[in-house]
């Protein structure tokens, strides 16, 4: 039997399907209502919570820790300021990614790092490398929880809780405390839209929850499962481990792995050559950037409707669009003499209701990368595979201001 | 006068899985085959016994998982009734209510192994991967014949040259590890993953099955990985029951071969191949019977194939003296129970799902230690390693309605008892494994309604394997793959035209595999078509 979150108890009876999956081994909601469309929509017109507790969640402490992350992260730790967030990335030797993360600088010499698999091991292996002697890795999965307050109306929520997320800036942090109960609040989210984390702990969970339930209640406040956020962060463009791309820890082959140019982090290694530090796999990452080596890079997918529609239409049958979101991969092909001329492959399909067109995260070689470039998506109709026309596009799809803009005071 | 009724294409000696698999294979290629068991049951240390009315015992061997997947199809087995099931659950009681219970979910068995040790939750997974990676890059050599490292033929230099190319073509990491499963023991491999005494030693176990080693010994690394080669369904290392236990497993291959064609002669021990200067001819039994054939299977193991149906004096020196030295010294007992209800764990009352696989009593590498130290004082282990099996938790035909079998395997137990004998200390023995079950699982006898013990003379005597090696020789690395059973006679053959070896003394035996006997009519088949 999987275990349950600190709020599963306010949870539980939210779930109107009564279906739960095993996420890391704790029961999660993929969704609450029937309709995965209106928890969707909460997080892009009002505001969604949700339990992301299943996280891997680990502190990071000493006065060498810093030592330690400029070392095994291959981001830059020392742009991480106290008080701010950084999205992450680790690899290995050979430079391909083991993992992603949310790293958060909350003290001196103390960061929070949340993870999708277990990396408990995985540093205090390099720290033991490094013979760190003053960083202590802990794991914190059952000592806190973990909401996501997301929407465009998650400030208008949350300012009535705390006065500290006034001013607070996109990927910026505090900690303050929620009816009288302490909580690290940080701007960030995997929608790609408004929003807040909070880590709190477990003993607090059923406050915290009611506490933001409660102002949410006049504003929509919708609790949302991991479908529609899955939707949302496709539009955002943000990659899912497991789906977009693979742990170099747990693959057979290097067919199976990728590294971050291959994933369109090229953007975590700017001004490179100003960045002194010796991290894992730098030499192996620097070359292919420099080079432009890698098999793939990762591109975001833009359907042609009409193509799309055209398709079914011929088939006889309507185009399916509502709530359509897939992860099994489809292949993608060149456009021209050749019939199925294998180019690159899709790893997560959606159809965007926001956009109203279907998008896809792909993986594609670097003469196909340019946006705009037209490509055919391998999509089964009537279970015969068809080819449909794609434009390579940049990603995020969808990018509202209100992602980063200043929130205070009253503005909305 | 040779009659019809003596004379056949091949004659396979010993009713075992192996000489079944063998038998059904040559059968299937259009030989009239014969199989010869001394027994009055074929199916060798694979048979499964109603000692008990309604209690079906499996008196030896007790689960599958190096079976290899295409005599499944070959042999149409399927039709014949094979139904493996799914033997997941792993259940580790350790001392004072401590335990490891493993299912199907990896996700649950983080938590499970984290409950223990966090890193180890992580390591388990890091070394698991490691060891999947290492064991399907050796499958392949499981399913052909070894080459002969003594050989200048040139199609053996270059499978020599292929299998040395090969090895060297592994990923650094993964050729590191199989370095260390030959040379380090289990425990040293462990503890670079892994803090948590008990789940080590729940791994570790892998490690001396069988075997003359305790898990700090050189020799449990490579016992270990041999394990691991097995599959289920494609997940690697893992265990299956036969519906029915092992015996229902060689009734399912005695009824291929029959299907085939194949005769099976129970009660038909067999004294000595009979053969001349152009090779094998025969067999005479020990009542005198002869049959006849120009192709004869030996499936006992290396030290009968060599020394006993045949005379030695017609060896070469080298081979003798191989066969001489080649180790047998079983450490391993059964000691098996009908039981009226399932045993209770404190903390886990009334809990089935526990007993549905693998039960692992040896809560510590200590406790394996000592157990084995033991064993090398030459004397059973006063607190033993079990693994243990309800099998009837998911075959109810085991047992009645309610009530449970539990088999037992016991180590160690050694072959050579330094200051007893086995028929004096089979009832201490019992008792002992009894009171080992006693200490995990408080009320257990009250619970034994019948109990039946094995001993390695025992499996000597009853079953034909030398000092009760239950592999038919240990696994250690001069007698594994290309010296199994001996450098130069790793290919079924033997030194006598027509006499070949089949048992799980020969690639890539032990446990309940196939491969032996099916390598080795392949091996006949293409001698036969070469002339």
């Amino acid at each position: 039997m999987p275990k349950t979150t600190p709020f599963h108890a306010r949870l539980e009876p939210l779930n109107q399907t009564g279906i739960w999956k095993n996420w890391s081994g704790y029961l999660a909601a993929p969704r609450y209502q029937y309709s995965i469309a209106n928890e969707y929509y909460a997080i892009r017109n009002s505001v969604s919570l949700l339990d992301t507790s299943p996280l891997f969640k680990y502190k990071i402490i000493g006065g060498d820790a810093k030592q330690l992350l400029r070392h095994a992260m291959a981001r830059n730790i020392n742009r991480c300021k106290l008080g701010s967030a950084q999205y992450t990335v680790w690899c290995d030797e050979s430079g391909f990614v083991v993992q992603d993360g949310v790293i958060m600088h909350v003290a001196e010499n103390e960061y929070w790092l949340t993870a999708a698999e277990p990396a408990l091991r995985y540093f205090r292996n390099i720290a033991r490398k490094m013979d760190l002697a003053d960083v202590q890795i802990t794991d914190v999965a059952t000592q806190y929880g973990i909401l996501a307050l997301q929407g465009p109306l998650a400030f208008d929520v949350v300012k009535q809780l705390t006065g500290d997320a006034d001013g607070l800036k996109f990927f910026g942090l505090t900690q303050t405390d929620v009816k009288g109960k302490p909580v690290v609040l940080s701007r960030t989210g995997f929608t790609g839209d408004l929003g807040y984390e909070l880590w709190v702990r477990f003993e607090d969970a059923a406050v915290v929850w009611d506490a933001l339930m409660g102002a949410g209640e006049n504003y929509n406040i919708t609790p949302i499962g991991t479908t529609a956020l899955k939707m949302a962060r496709v539009e955002a463009g943000l990659l899912l481990m497991d789906v977009d791309f693979h742990s170099s820890r747990y693959a057979w082959v290097d067919a199976e792995r990728e590294t971050p140019a291959e994933l369109g982090w090229d953007w975590m290694f700017r001004r490179l050559e100003k960045d002194k530090r010796d991290f894992v796999g730098r030499t192996p990452i620097e070359a292919e950037l420099q080079n432009q080596t890698n098999r793939w890079t990762t591109v975001g997918l833009e359907v042609d409707w009409h193509d799309y529609d055209r398709v079914f239409r011929d088939a006889g049958i309507l185009p399916p669009k509502h709530e359509l979101y897939r992860e099994s991969t489809m292949s993608i092909y060149r456009r021209n003499d050749k019939e199925w001329d294998y180019a690159g492959y899709a790893s997560t399909f959606v159809y965007s209701s926001l956009l109203k067109t279907p998008i896809a995260i792909a993986k594609i070689p670097l003469d196909l990368a340019m946006p705009g470039t037209e490509v055919n998506l391998e999509v089964p109709v009537i279970r015969r595979p068809t080819n449909v026309l794609a434009r390579v596009a940049s990603m995020p799809f969808f990018d509202p201001p209100r992602k980063t803009a200043m929130m205070n005071g009253d503005v909305r | 006068m040779m009659s019809d009724k003596t004379r056949f294409d091949a004659i396979v000696i010993g009713g075992g899985h192996n000489g079944l698999v063998n038998a059904a294979y040559l059968a299937k290629s259009g030989l009239k085959t014969l199989v010869l068991e001394r027994r009055e049951l074929v199916g060798g240390a694979a048979i499964t016994e109603e000692l008990v009315p309604g209690y079906k015992f499996t008196t030896f061997s007790y689960a599958i998982s190096l079976l290899r997947p295409d005599i499944v199809q070959d042999l149409d087995l399927a039709r014949h009734g094979l139904l493996m099931l799914p033997l997941a659950n792993t259940f580790q009681p350790g001392f004072n209510g401590e335990y490891l219970f493993l299912g199907a979910d990896s996700d649950s068995n983080y938590h499970e192994l984290a409950r223990h040790s966090i890193e180890d939750a992580e390591g388990y997974r890091e070394l698991g991967h490691k060891i999947n990676r290492l064991c399907f890059a050796l499958k392949p050599w499981m399913d052909r014949i070894p080459p002969n490292s003594l050989s200048d033929d040139p199609e053996e230099v270059a499978d020599m040259a292929e299998l040395k190319g090969y090895l060297g073509s592994l990923d650094p990491d993964v050729r590191d590890l199989f370095d260390k499963f030959y040379n380090c023991s289990a425990d040293e491999i462990l503890s670079e993953y892994i803090e948590s005494d008990l789940i080590k030693a729940m791994i570790a176990s892998s490690g001396i099955i069988g075997s003359k080693c305790g898990p700090r010994s050189k020799e449990s690394g490579l016992v270990w990985l041999f394990h691991k080669l097995g599959e289920y369904d494609g997940v690697q290392g893992e265990w299956g029951f036969h519906k029915g236990g092992n015996g229902g497993f060689t009734q399912v291959l005695a009824k291929a071969l029959l299907s085939h064609g194949g005769t099976i002669q129970t009660n038909a021990d067999v004294a000595r191949v009979t053969y001349d200067n152009s090779g094998a001819t025969g067999v005479v039994l020990a009542d005198g019977t002869e049959y006849f054939a120009d192709v004869i299977v030996s499936a006992l193991d290396p030290r009968r194939t060599f020394m006993q149906l045949i005379d030695p004096l017609d060896l070469p020196g080298d081979l003798v003296e191989a066969i001489t030295n080649y180790k047998f010294q079983g450490t391993a007992a059964k000691v098996n129970f009908a039981l009226s209800e399932l045993p209770q764990f404190p903390g886990l009352e009334n809990r089935s799902d526990i007993y549905a696989g693998f039960t692992n009593v040896g809560p510590s590498i200590e406790y394996l230690e000592e157990a084995f130290a033991d064993c090398e004082a030459g004397r059973f282990s006063r607190r033993p390693f079990l693994d243990c099996c309800v099998q009837s938790t998911i075959d109810p035909d085991m047992s009645p309605p309610g009530k449970h079998i539990l088999s037992c395997f016991v180590m160690y137990a050694p072959y050579h008892l330094a200051e007893s004998d086995w028929d004096a200390e089979r009832d201490n023995l019992g008792d002992t494994v009894q009171a080992t079950l006693e200490e995990f699982f408080p009320g257990f006898g009250d619970q034994v309604l019948h109990r039946e013990v094995v001993t390695p003379l025992d499996i000597e005597r009853i079953v034909g394997l030398s000092e009760g090696n239950i592999f038919a020789g240990e696994l250690s690395s001069n007698q594994l793959f290309l010296n199994r059973p001996a450098p130069g006679w790793n290919q079924y053959r033997t030194p006598i035209s027509g006499y070949y070896q089949c048992g799980s003394g020969t690639h890539p035996g032990g446990c309940v595999i196939g491969g032996p006997g099916k390598l080795a009519a392949r091996q006949i088949i293409g001698d036969r078509k070469n002339g």
